[in-house]
């Protein structure tokens, strides 16, 4: 088998080529036809300076001709210069949030699912016990109560009332200032993930193999087993997008809990009509959702056998 | 079995409808649905009215103005009328009081009541012959705030019903606009199979890949303030799912006999999607509707949290949240109540769209 | 003492009863074969042997094993006896077998739980198994998952599991129901074979009573939940006593058709026609296009069946495909009347599309399930008679029904509500509303029980000698065959093996192929039925 994952793995390589030109291409177009440009400052430039400005960032140029020029520098994995934030090119603004980002995104998506399948687990050995009620109950309020919502109630607990925790702040990524933000960002993961597994695994269990394995009188610890590997399938497809979308930054998280990272970036760059940050985070946040529907389908495939060679 | 005489919708509306969380959910959606459509008008407050008498109010059953507070309250109106009031009274809720000055008064003064929050318009009872003392009543405007208000005084119930139409209008715009798209080309997709079904899913595998979040954000800031146009945007965006959904339903409904049937006596394409095809897909479309419109009303409060969403005047339950996060120190009531409605609306969505999704399984109980 | 004793078992739903207070008896070394058609709750009871019954059934009676009550025994302790003491295997093998694991790793599970063997141990011990179901290459096999082993090998597989402990009852529910008619045969010898070499006790489930007489000492007859008759096998077979036991073996279809009349025109021709599939691969293979069928010649004349037989994937569903231009892969040439239809597109066919109707298999898939039956029998009007009002076509499919002897009030019913005979003669009235000239029937009675089967052959017959109808007439089924077809064409691998007069092809088959076929079937002989 390991003979055949290199060649597919490069196949799918080659098609994602097509998939990031067109998001690069969408983009462009849509940044770009945005009213308002980079310079628009609240006191406005003088008409020279800002001649000035664009000449040397390239605006001057005719649509086509930027679009090409930038293409061009990102096949060498040029982002180009940040508009907004003067002497900081866009991949330095990146790679100064993106450990932000994904040590928050990490943290999240290894809490929601030790979490979600720990209880979806539980839930489904409970079906229709009062366990199982509490889950799903737990599960709506988690699923349903936004980022917004939870992150400010969360500051006020444990930030100004109890003084446990500080309310924000990075700090270099100090733990007590990890833990706010991280179960802000985990705690709708870890209610769908719940909710994914307890459906899965009744699901499988209900199956016909696994009425096999009672028929053959093992105990309930083997065939718990057997149905928890059929039941990863769905999870698994659901953690590739989610993972992508972890890691590479939450607009809310890091706007209430004032963290540097990708996602605040990405909207004070749109704000600003900064071109090339906003064109860099769409590239960067497409790599990390093709990377990762790749690394699903990998995963598929370890699981299953049918799909390796159908 | 017993269910045997009845059609696929009938089936699935006695399912729904024998489980007490979904009816629950449904009432609570019905209620949600009518007191935004009809509330406003029964609050007795208009949503935008700005109440500089009672910023930050509490939320109570308690009638304003509290009697303790219309001595004072008229005190600082005389202090603006540039008069004194002297010997008021109170009484089946009217005031009456004697405004006094050391020149004649001017009765346009008397406006001032009728523009404060806490009374109505004044009436001259008696006049001194030198018109430096002027007999007044006026009524006393009795206003409940159940929900409170916020930082202008504005009454927060009114706001969250007023909200409410918007959250839910784009909730419903943007869903049926998925769906619309998302219909066609899935099901138009799984028929056709073959070259054609993999060029087109290949698009909608393409547009998956865009970074969701950052493409409504892109969308919102080039159709700027257009809400309405964003949800139309947000629709396009959300039919991936449905496609996907509808799509697969569509090729295995291809496989099935009675499309080949309908193929070998000459169906038109056309009629064959029509008649076969997506009445037959449309019963995860319809769960997974349901499941999307709470998905796009969360999208609105996050778009309105972050500034980029609704705009004032306009209000919506995500702008309310977000005025409400700003302001929980001091009046957590404003980020509590919208949330609590916000919350028990997606949770009655959610809710129902799971156990619809569970009642059209087709081996239901 | 018995080994099993059943007592007033009774399994009951929401809806009703599956089985009402059955009792039966079996001894050690003994076959006991348990016969009914579908819904009759003979797999219910197996299921409440077992303890395998879902969760909303409610169980009551006795069920003794060796002593041991098995009704409302704690878990642990029925973990002791089922795949220990007993086995059991299921109608279909390949859903039965969990698909993630290699099949020798499934083996092995059982011996590691009750026999407490350690892994290699129970490897060796699977090997041994594969070896006794007489699977070859057993050694390469263990590692193989189910999707990579054929129907027959799968059973095996699922046998072997069933007989790793050693048990003194085995529980066959259909075992070979699923599996083509060939290995059928294998299968039902393999059975029996073990059964005389490890003195099993064996529970035999079927619907199929003629594969009983070889298999079992005594029979029980089942019929909606009731036990309605059992005694040795050779008494049933020779005196039934209940009208139940006489209509199962009874239920061969009876009859013969009436020649082609002399003369009789060809109305549908193919020359050369093959289809052949693009092949699916997995994530990281891609497979060779699959050929399905290879130059089939064949002529049809009006009033003439020409009966097409092969096991699955011998070509014969992708024949009728092709005949009736369902099949876009299809090469080679059809013609109808003096029409070529290879040349006409979408449009040009669509005219003399109601001159050929296919009927399908599977009765519950081939209806619309939203439309009404009076809707979909005559859907074919709203394209071949748009002229007609809505009243009209109503009435015409009133028609219909009653042509095909169903009750014209019912057809504003959907669907659901109709048994499986009558959602296969609601496509029959769907087909032969447009008046067609060939109808392509693709096992049309294979999802049905015997006695419906017999009445649909009866109406096809009545409806080919009425109308002049030329049927092409594709089945697994030899004994529907004999009923039904003048020639008779047999398939394999997508290539004609033999061809010729339905009754000589039978009698005195020339390929070893079609002798094995005829074998497997059992046929009551000639005559009898």
């Amino acid at each position: 088998m390991t003979d055949a994952v290199i060649p597919f793995v490069l196949r799918r390589l080659v098609q994602a080529v097509p998939t990031l030109f067109l998001v690069v291409t969408l983009s462009f177009v849509l940044v770009r036809l945005a009213p308002g440009g980079p310079f628009d400052l609240e006191r406005p430039l003088a008409p020279s300076a800002m001649e000035n400005l664009r000449r040397v960032y390239g605006l001057d140029q005719p649509l086509p001709v930027q679009y090409a020029r930038y293409l061009g520098a990102l096949l060498t994995g040029d982002l180009g210069p940040s508009f907004s934030v003067r002497d900081l090119s866009v991949a330095e603004l990146l790679g100064r949030g993106l450990p932000v980002s994904m040590t928050l995104g990490a943290l999240a998506l290894l809490a929601a699912l030790v979490l979600g399948a720990g209880l979806g687990g539980l839930a489904a050995a409970a079906k229709g016990r009062p366990l199982d009620h509490a889950v799903t109950a737990l599960r709506t309020v988690a699923l349903t109560v936004p980022g917004f919502v939870v992150a400010p109630l969360l500051q006020i607990a444990f930030g100004l009332s109890l003084r446990w925790l500080p309310v924000g702040g990075w700090e270099g990524g100090a733990p007590a200032h990890l833990v706010l933000p991280v179960v802000t960002l985990a705690l709708p993961q870890a209610a769908a993930i719940a909710q994914l597994t307890r459906n899965a695994l009744l699901e499988v269990l209900a199956t016909q193999p696994m009425r096999t394995l009672r028929a053959l009188g093992l105990p309930r610890r083997v065939i718990a087993l057997h149905a928890l590997r059929g039941a990863a399938l769905p999870v698994i497809s659901y953690l590739g997008p989610t993972a992508a979308g972890l890691l590479t930054g939450s607009v809310v998280v890091e706007t209430i809990f004032g963290l540097p990272g990708i996602g605040r970036a990405f909207v004070d760059g749109a704000l600003n009509r900064d071109y090339t940050l906003v064109m860099g985070t769409v590239v960067l946040v497409a790599v990390f959702v093709v990377a990762f529907n790749l690394l699903v389908d990998l995963a598929y495939a370890l699981v299953d056998p049918r799909v390796r060679h159908a | 079995m017993s269910a045997a005489g009845l059609s696929l919708a009938g089936r699935t509306r006695r399912r729904l409808l024998a489980d007490p969380l979904a009816r629950a959910s449904l009432a609570v959606l019905g209620l949600i649905a009518l007191a935004c459509l009809a509330g406003p008008a029964l609050t007795g407050h208009a949503a935008e009215r700005i109440a500089y008498d009672y910023p930050r109010t509490p939320p109570s059953l308690a009638v304003y103005p509290r009697p303790e507070t219309i001595v004072p309250a008229l005190e600082r109106l005389a202090l603006r009328m540039r008069v004194r009031a002297e010997d008021v009274a109170v009484a089946d809720g009217t005031v009456r009081l004697t405004l006094a000055s050391d020149r004649p008064i001017d009765e346009r003064v008397l406006t001032f009541f009728s523009r404060s929050d806490l009374f109505g318009p004044a009436a001259v009872a008696a006049r001194s012959a030198d018109g430096r003392r002027l007999a007044v009543t006026a009524p006393v405007r009795e206003t409940r705030f159940l929900l409170g208000t916020d930082a202008l005084g504005r009454d927060l119930l009114t706001r969250i019903l007023v909200g409410g139409r918007v959250s839910l209008a784009l909730g419903l715009l943007a869903t049926a606009v998925a769906l619309l798209i998302g219909v066609a080309y899935g099901a138009l997709a799984g028929y056709l199979g073959g070259a054609a079904d993999a060029a087109m899913m290949r698009l909608v595998d393409i547009l998956y890949a865009l970074p969701f979040i950052v493409f409504v954000i892109l969308l919102v800031v080039v159709f700027g303030r257009s809400v309405v146009l964003v949800f139309v945007a947000v629709g396009a965006v959300e039919w991936l799912d449905m496609a996907r959904i509808v799509r697969g339903e569509a090729l295995s409904i291809r496989r099935r006999d009675y499309v080949r049937a309908a193929e070998a006596l000459g169906v038109s394409t056309g009629a064959i999607l029509r008649r076969h095809v997506v009445p037959n897909a449309l019963g995860p479309v319809v769960a997974y509707a349901a499941l999307l419109v709470p998905k796009v009303i969360l999208l609105e409060s996050f778009l309105s949290f972050l500034g980029l969403g609704v705009q004032e005047p306009m209000t919506s339950w995500g702008v309310l949240i977000a005025e409400g996060a700003r302001s929980i120190e001091t009046s957590p009531w404003m980020l509590v109540a919208p949330a609590a409605v916000l919350v028990a609306t997606l949770a009655a969505l959610n809710l129902v769209g799971d156990r619809l999704r569970a009642a059209l399984e087709p081996g239901a109980a | 003492m018995a080994l099993l004793s059943v007592r007033g078992l009774s399994v009951a739903y929401a809806g009703g009863t599956a089985l009402d207070s059955l009792d039966l008896a079996l001894h050690r070394g003994e076959t006991l074969a348990l016969v009914g058609e579908s819904g009759s709750g003979k797999s219910q009871a197996a299921l409440a042997v077992m303890g395998l019954l879902p969760e909303a059934a409610r169980v009551s009676g006795s069920v003794r094993f060796d002593g041991t009550e098995l009704i409302g025994l704690p878990r642990p302790a029925l973990d002791r006896i089922r795949g220990a003491r007993i086995g059991m295997v299921f109608q279909e093998p390949m859903s039965a077998l969990d698909p993630l694991f290699p099949v020798g790793r499934q083996i092995a599970l059982p011996l590691q739980a009750h026999r407490g063997l350690t892994r290699a141990q129970a490897r060796a011990r699977a090997l041994d198994l594969l070896t006794l179901v007489g699977i070859r290459d057993a050694e390469r096999r263990l590692s193989a998952y189910p999707h990579e082993l054929s129907g027959g090998e799968r059973q095996r597989v699922m046998i072997a599991m069933a007989l790793a402990c050693e048990p003194d009852l085995l529980i066959a529910d259909e075992p070979t129901t699923a599996l083509d008619v060939t290995v059928q045969a294998q299968i039902l010898a393999l059975l029996a074979d073990l059964k005389a070499r490890l003195g099993l006790a064996l529970l035999f489930i079927t619907h199929d009573l003629r594969l009983v007489r070889r298999m079992a000492e005594r029979v029980a007859v089942l019929r909606a939940g009731r036990l309605v008759e059992t005694g040795p096998t050779e008494r049933i077979f020779a005196r039934p006593q209940s009208p139940e036991a006489r209509d199962l073996l009874a239920a061969e279809p009876r009859g013969r058709k009436a020649p082609v009349p002399a003369g009789a025109p060809v109305v549908m021709a193919a020359r050369g026609l093959s289809v052949s599939y693009p092949g699916r691969g997995g994530l990281f293979t891609r497979a060779a296009p699959r050929r399905a069928l290879q130059g089939i010649d064949l002529a049809l004349r009006a009033g003439q069946t020409l009966g097409v037989v092969g096991e699955s994937g011998s070509g014969k569903s992708s024949l009728g495909r092709a005949l009736v231009r369902l099949e876009p892969a299809a090469t080679g040439l059809v013609r109808f009347e003096d029409r070529d239809l290879t040349r006409l597109d979408r449009a040009g066919l669509r005219p003399l599309r109601r001159f050929f109707q296919p009927v399908f298999q599977d009765p519950y898939g081939s209806l619309s399930p939203r439309l009404s039956a009076g809707e979909i029998v005559a859907e074919g009007l709203r394209v071949h008679a748009p002229g007609l009002s809505a009243r009209e076509r109503d009435a015409r499919a009133a028609e219909a029904f009653a042509q095909v002897r169903l009750d014209p009030e019912t057809r504003h019913r959907q669907p659901h509500a109709f048994s499986g005979g009558q959602r296969q003669r609601i496509a029959i009235a769907r087909a032969i509303i447009l008046r067609p000239k060939v109808v392509v029937l693709d096992e049309p009675t294979s999802a049905l029980d015997r006695t419906v089967q017999r009445d649909i052959v009866a109406l096809l017959r009545d409806l080919q000698a009425r109308h002049g109808l030329a049927y092409l007439f594709i089945s697994h089924d030899l004994a529907v065959v004999r009923a039904l077809a003048d020639t008779v064409l047999v398939l394999r691998d997508g290539r004609e093996v033999e061809r010729g007069e339905t009754a000589a092809v039978l009698a005195r088959p020339r390929e070893a192929y079609t002798r094995a076929l005829v074998a497997a079937a059992d046929l009551a002989p000639e005559g009898q039925s």
